[in-house]
């Protein structure tokens, strides 16, 4: 038998909405796998689309974006850059053969300590099942 | 390479229960750059960063991670620690373990590992971290605010007081607000213009408050500390420096119109004051109405002022201000009773709404007091009052509570009662809101001491039958139908933001809810800031609320302004964009990116090889960057970089967190 798969998940939470949407889950000590591994960027605007791709290449199996909800951005617009770069992205993977499942991207506010815990559970389901992602890695 | 410390915290058991402090704090003394690694008990306290403090300066470290709870919690006191110890807080990083290890997972092992790859993470980040300083603004120490209601009075006296120049831009010849047209309030019963009055003529004569009546603020630059203001002043048509308020003017003129501030209650002259204790007290000339502007004869003005001050040439002017703060208090302004199609749709001369009930029931009003319906004078024997007019309406896109209709309400049945003792007041309801000191208690006067009867339900139809108002409406409580015949009825309308808020919001950048409410910065912690530093809100502006909320507001956004004003210059954060000359090519990609337009195009002469050479690039105003990092990702040349969080600390991060 195999070793079981353990997903390599990197999920950018915006600073103002998501992150302290994952505080909330952590006082509230909710569970979720160890499989995420979350970076904090100030807005989800500052996601870089390079740095999606760039995950993939270093052997992430999926990645999540987090930002605040349409309305709720710090910085008013940020986050519908970042739907629009997510939406870019994702076609950009699927021509290089990247399952576009391995992107996520949700609106999780600073109360929602619920569905960010909800959201990694569902996530990490999702990329166990997918597999490791083997396409887009760079060989070492 | 870097000499970095790591510092992995324990949190008593919160974090060593789940993760294996001391194996980390190991595993990371191996680590390529970490010339120091060790585990405690409780950072946070004060022992230990005496701690943190002394292993920078023993070791002399350039750059720690603290392994412990989350930023949000303690990421300043640890950069306020490093700064103590010599070192830029800005090579201070916090991973969060606690939140994101210790009690989200139970499994000791993948939390552990986990733990150990987030805190290598960070120490890849912190190598690649730069010292960076706040930059010093300059400040000016004067404030803008716009709106002369109580709000903004209340605003402009307290900033005045604290020795600061305030300018004070009113759309209305007058100040006041709505409060002037109230006629008692609650939850007292005084009378509204007895304590207005008072504030009103401080504000006139305050030494550091200019007055600009009958004037708008057309346009908004710069940033906090240094915004410059064009406010256009219309033409009033008469010199109010000469005149002197005989008002013989308004008495002789002979064309009269339906006054404004009376909601249609009452009448006022082409010239004229809006009411005699109106600060200032200077007429104005309505242009739409008056006879000389409309046929070029009359000018009966001009020949009775005795100091010559009517001036039918006058024109707008634009005057431009410098100013460091601006405090947003433009109120609010009721539904027109013409979207309420149920309850007649504004056809119906007697049915009101609370405004112009209060200027019948003002002693200063059309009536002198005296409420009479607005058809032919008469005394209504039975007046129905009804609540939620508009709000907590999801079909009308207005699904709020207004927060002061069910106390006015109250308080204009109570008036009436008072005048009229066998009169009918009848008030349908939705639920009574009466939270606030005093406010619940005044309810049940007027109901108990009053009689005022109270009936639960909403109205479905007001119209007209044999020459007589018929409310017809359903009593939740018992199940019944209702129809009561009416002399008056007054609707609360809901109370909205004043006309033109969004169109103001956009001239100063300064954003606005679905409705047209002024957004806070946070709605529990930053409830006078706007999400445009340096812009502050007061009153009805930000929400529906009654006097005494307003003025506790409105001295809480003087307090930020005080704040902001009490040092010499103001400090900004580091962690903004930046641009690398180099490499900007000068495209501008990024500048329509930016919520906030801080960036700019800039000529600048750049070394390329042996040769100087001048070229366009971006540059980023400090003052105004607020440091999201949109931009950064709309280069495409890579010359936009954002500092804290610059593309290689992320990239360093998400190379080691992939691994
Ligand atoms: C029928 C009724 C009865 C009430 N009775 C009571 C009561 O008994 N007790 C109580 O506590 N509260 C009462 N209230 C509530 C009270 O009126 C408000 O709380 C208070 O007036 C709010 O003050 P404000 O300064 O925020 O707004 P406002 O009084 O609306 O003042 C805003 C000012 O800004 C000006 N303005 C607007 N836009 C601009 C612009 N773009 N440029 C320049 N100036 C602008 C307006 O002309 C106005 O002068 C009542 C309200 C109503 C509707
Ligand atoms: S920073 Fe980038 S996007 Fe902005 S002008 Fe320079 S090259 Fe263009
Ligand atoms: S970081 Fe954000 S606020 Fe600053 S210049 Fe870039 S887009 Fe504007
Ligand atoms: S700050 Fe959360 S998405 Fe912009």
């Amino acid at each position: 038998m195999s070793v079981e798969f353990k997903p390599n998940i990197i999920c950018f939470a915006c600073n103002w909405c998501s992150y302290t949407g994952a505080d909330m889950a952590g006082t509230s000590r909710m569970k979720y796998p160890a499989t995420i591994r979350i970076i904090r960027v100030p807005c989800s605007g500052r996601v870089n689309p390079t740095f999606v791709m760039k995950a993939y290449q270093k052997g992430a199996d999926g990645v999540l974006i987090a930002g605040c909800h349409p309305g709720d951005c710090h910085y008013n617009s940020g986050n519908y850059f970042a739907k629009r770069r997510f939406l870019l992205a994702t076609r950009f993977m699927t021509f290089l053969g990247i399952d576009e499942k391995r992107l996520r991207m949700e609106w999780i506010s600073a109360a929602e300590g619920v569905k960010f815990a909800r959201v990694m559970r569902e996530f990490s389901e999702t990329i166990s099942k997918l597999g490791p992602n083997l396409r887009a890695r760079e060989e070492a | 390479m870097k000499k970095i410390g790591v510092f992995v915290c324990w949190c008593g058991l919160n974090i060593s229960s789940t993760v294996d402090v001391e194996k980390a704090s190991e595993e990371l003394k191996n680590y390529p750059g970490v010339f120091y690694a060790d585990d405690y008990k409780y950072l946070c306290s004060d022992p230990g960063q005496e701690l943190i403090k002394k292993t920078i300066v023993d070791n002399k470290l350039e750059g720690i991670v603290v392994a412990a709870c989350s930023p949000n919690m303690h990421e300043s006191t640890f950069r306020a620690a490093a700064e103590a110890a010599g070192l830029n807080p800005y090579r201070v990083e916090i991973t969060n373990i606690r939140e994101q290890a210790s009690w989200v997972h139970s499994n000791k092992e993948d939390a552990t590992a986990k733990a150990i790859q987030l805190i290598k993470s960070t120490v890849e980040k912190v190598k690649k971290s730069e010292d960076l300083f706040p930059q010093q603004i300059p400040l000016t120490k004067k404030v803008l605010v716009i709106g002369g209601g109580i709000s903004g009075m209340t605003v402009a006296l307290e900033v005045a007081e604290a020795g600061y120049p305030v300018i004070l831009v009113e759309k209305e010849p007058q100040i006041g607000g709505n409060m002037a047209k109230l006629s008692e309030t609650f939850p007292t019963l005084d009378c509204a213009s007895c304590i207005l009055t008072p504030k009103t003529a401080e504000v006139g004569r305050h030494s550091n408050i200019t007055l600009m009546t009958n004037s708008e603020v057309i346009e908004s630059t710069g940033y906090f500390g240094n915004f410059t203001v064009k406010v256009k002043r219309k033409p009033t048509f008469v010199d109010w420096k000469k005149c002197i308020g005989c008002m013989l003017c308004q008495e002789k003129c002979p064309k009269k119109t339906n006054s404004d501030f009376e909601h249609g209650m009452g009448k006022r002259k082409a010239i004229s004051v809006a009411f005699p204790q109106a600060i200032p007290y200077r007429p104005i000339i309505s242009e739409k109405e008056c006879i000389y502007f409309k046929t070029g004869k009359c000018k009966i003005c001009v020949k009775v002022c005795p100091v010559d001050c009517i001036e039918f040439e006058q024109e707008e002017k634009i005057i431009e201000e410098n100013i460091g703060a601006i405090v947003v208090a433009s109120g609010y302004d009721l539904l027109p009773k013409e979207e309420l199609g149920e309850y007649g749709q504004g056809k119906y001369a007697d049915v009101i709404d609370g405004m112009q009930f209060e200027r019948i029931a003002s002693a200063s009003g059309p009536t002198e007091g005296v409420i009479k319906r607005p058809s032919d004078g008469k005394i209504p024997k039975s007046i129905v009052f009804i609540q939620c007019a508009g709000s907590r309406d999801n079909q009308k896109g207005r699904p709020y509570c207004s927060k002061i209709c069910c106390m006015y309400t109250a308080k204009h049945a109570m008036l009436y009662k008072h005048q009229v003792h066998d009169g009918e007041a009848t008030i349908f309801y939705m639920d009574i809101r009466a939270g606030g000191k005093g406010y619940e208690e005044f309810v049940q006067r007027a109901i108990e001491d009053d009689h005022v009867l109270y009936l639960r339900g909403r109205v479905a139809r007001v119209y007209e039958e044999d020459g007589r108002l018929v409310v017809l409406g359903v009593d939740t409580l018992s199940g019944e139908q209702v129809r009561i015949e009416a002399d008056l009825v007054v609707l609360a309308t809901a109370v909205i933001p004043s006309i033109g808020a969004k169109a103001l919001g956009q001239t100063l950048k300064v954003g606005t809810d679905t409705y047209g409410f002024f957004n806070e910065a946070h709605p529990k912690l930053k409830p006078v800031e706007s999400m445009t530093k340096g812009v502050f809100l007061a009153g009805c502006a930000q929400a529906p609320r009654d006097i005494p909320e307003t003025v506790s507001q409105a001295t809480g956004a003087a307090a930020k302004v005080i704040t902001m004003f009490s040092k010499n210059h103001l400090v900004s954060d580091p962690q903004v964009a930046k641009v690398n000359e180099k490499i900007c090519v000068g495209c501008l990609l990024c500048k329509p990116i930016c919520p906030y337009k801080a960036i700019e195009p800039e000529i600048v002469e750049v070394r390329v090889g042996c040769r100087a050479e001048k070229r366009q690039v971006a540059t980023i105003n400090k003052g105004l960057c607020q440091g999201c990092g949109a931009c950064s990702v709309a280069c495409r040349s890579g010359a936009m970089n954002l500092s804290g969080f610059s593309n290689e600390q992320i990239l360093e991060e998400l190379k080691s967190l992939c691994l």
